[in-house]
């Protein structure tokens, strides 16, 4: 069959229809090698292993609820199979010697990984231009960002390459790069999915999710990862909804909270606000309640984000020293000094800057006065939230302040790159689950570019957010939109 | 109110060579002059959660409630040393290989 732009339902009704795995497979392989030089999506395609796992599936009779469904994961998801680099020269030779949770559930069910892809290095970043191994693309423009740190798997379902791809989000990592190529992005609320094998960036705050060409798609892959691991201890023990995957069902008496503080006064393109307003009109229209909230402590989310995030990440990413695995100096014959010149070899510059950020606000000094002053702000973030939700179900607002930006533009200012998550960091910080669908189109240079719109929900309530993120799905068919790929040829 | 005391000066070069000593990291004095600045104004930026009113607020490090969890001390099936130290960028038998650290190496 086909497999450009398939969702996993049309998928596995074509295997339902006789297709085999390993024929989807195959085709899933030949559209990558086909679009993606162009794109650059996959840090590593993993065919021969997707092959020999796809006949396995066919010779087993699997039956499992992705049973030969080509899929993608995120480049810093431990798998068996080729590299883990997390898109660093620090980790650009490591092999995994075990499978991260998250892809194993999706293995067990029946999914066929195909590759790794590409990523900003060890997840820091908003465009993916932080790759040690070149950029990704915006499949809607390639001269464009696809958005980051999980810009690669967004771009691959974007592309249609693959119908499902994984992501991690720590500010914002699934949802952005989501908003950015047209495409569903779930991130769970913390705990809902084991962290068991993510390399972790920030761990207060990394959660994994799918990204998919719809709705109904999201519930499935959650439906299959989501659930107590024992192997991650701040993994949830509570039960997943058993009707997670019956997105149409009625989500009930809908109230639904517009904070006022995200629409900053002349902060978004005009086509975000506009994709917003037509996602609030798709619930009015389906009886909802629509109401303002407030959520006074929203401008200090940045801030906040960028000192907890770091503070984490310098001490998470202390593990590589030159010794155990990863990169290695040569030549160095003072234990230290293979200390400092692995890392500064194998770290790219927003890593080695996060780093050291994250040191200087956890140091003698500056603990009190930022590291312990982030930790408190991040309460009140919090409670602007449970204060919200005494009033309403879910939150609608924007997922990023405009469509792509041009490759380069933001590049030289971490802090104007930083404000790219202005939309996203609450929700992470607060460990709510948070959904980004698109939302519509801006013109920019003749060339439709995607927005999307944000949905943020209660703790552990994904079961509604996600009936409600099919409220607006339903309202509007973005998703069967697709990128003009022809023009990619000359792109590259 | 102690919490919202200024953050002091806002970082200098010879704070940031102090900085990445502390994070093992070794960057040139090109470097560290791109960093300082860098560094500089995101300090300058993040200095606003000074202007926010936290007395009383207990920190929140993590983001949803969670209580230590306990398991039975139990052996169980690890990595062999030959998988744990497959990825080892140098090895001496079953062991990773360092520089020397006391005597002659000099090390820490």
């Amino acid at each position: 069959m086909d497999v450009a732009f398939a969702t996993i339902a049309q998928l596995k009704q074509a295997l339902a229809d006789g297709a085999t795995a390993e024929s989807l497979a195959r085709a899933t392989l030949e559209r990558i090698a086909a679009i993606d030089p162009a794109l650059g999506a996959f840090r590593e395609v993993i065919g021969d292993a997707a092959i020999a796992r796809a006949k396995s599936i066919d010779g087993d009779g699997a039956s499992g609820p992705l049973a030969g469904v080509p899929i993608a994961i995120k480049d810093c998801m431990c798998h068996v199979e080729g590299t883990t680099a997390c898109s660093s020269k620090m980790l650009e030779h490591y092999r995994s010697p075990f499978t991260a949770t998250a892809v194993e559930r999706l293995e067990a069910a029946g999914a066929v990984v195909v590759g790794k892809t590409a990523m900003d290095e060890f997840a820091m970043g908003s465009s993916c231009e932080n790759c040690a191994f070149g950029v990704t693309r915006n499949p809607w423009d390639a001269s464009r960002v696809p958005g980051g740190s999980s810009g690669g798997s967004a771009c691959a379902v974007g592309a249609g390459m693959v119908a499902a791809a994984l992501g991690s989000d720590t500010g914002g990592s699934i949802r952005q790069p989501a908003s950015l190529c047209g495409v569903v992005g779930l991130k769970p609320t913390y705990g809902r999915i084991s962290r068991w094998g993510l390399v972790a960036f920030a761990s207060s705050l990394d959660q994994i999710g799918p990204f998919t060409r719809t709705v109904e798609d999201a519930a499935l892959l959650s439906s299959v990862m989501f659930g107590k691991d024992p192997l991650d201890a701040t993994s949830a023990d509570l039960p997943v909804d058993g009707d997670l995957t019956d997105v149409d069902r009625d989500p009930g008496p809908m109230r639904i909270g517009l904070p006022k503080q995200y629409r900053l006064e002349g902060a978004n393109d005009p086509a975000v606000d506009e994709a917003v307003e037509r996602a609030q009109k798709a619930f009015e229209a389906a009886g909802a309640e629509v109401v303002e909230v407030d959520l006074p402590h929203t401008e200090y989310g940045i801030a906040t984000y960028y000192v907890v995030a770091t503070a984490e990440a310098s001490s998470n990413l202390a593990r590589f020293d030159g010794v155990h695995y990863g990169h290695r100096s040569p030549g160095v014959d003072d234990l230290v000094e293979l200390y400092s010149k692995s890392r500064s070899e194998g770290f790219g510059e927003e890593v080695q800057r996060r780093i050291m950020l994250g040191t200087y606000v956890l140091s003698a000094g500056y603990y009190d006065a930022y590291y312990n002053r982030a930790l408190k702000v991040r309460r009140l973030i919090r409670g602007d939230f449970d204060a919200a939700f005494d009033a309403v179900d879910a939150i609608l607002c924007p997922t990023a302040t405009g469509p792509a930006f041009e490759i380069g533009a933001k590049t030289d200012d971490p802090l104007a790159m930083y404000l790219n998550d202005v939309y996203t960091v609450p929700a992470s910080l607060a460990g709510l689950p948070a959904v980004s669908l698109p939302g519509g189109f801006a013109q920019v240079d003749g060339k439709p570019l995607p927005v999307g719109v944000q949905l943020i929900g209660k703790a552990f309530d994904e079961a509604r957010l996600l009936r409600l993120a099919r409220v607006v799905e339903r309202s509007a068919d973005h998703a069967s939109a697709r990128p003009d790929l022809g023009a990619l040829a000359g792109a590259g | 109110m102690s919490d919202s005391a200024q953050p002091g000066p806002r970082i200098t070069e010879d704070q940031v060579r102090h900085v990445a000593k502390l994070a093992r990291l070794h960057p040139t004095d090109a470097q560290v002059g791109h960093f300082a600045h860098q560094l500089d104004a995101i300090l300058d930026y993040v200095a606003k959660l000074s202007g926010v009113d936290v007395e009383g607020v207990e920190p929140m490090p993590h983001a949803i409630d969670t209580v230590n969890v306990w398991r039975e001390d139990e052996p169980a099936p690890g990595l062999s040393p030959e998988t744990a130290l497959g990825n080892a960028p140098q090895r001496d038998g079953e062991f990773f290989a360092t520089p020397k650290v006391l005597g002659d190496g000099g090390g820490a």
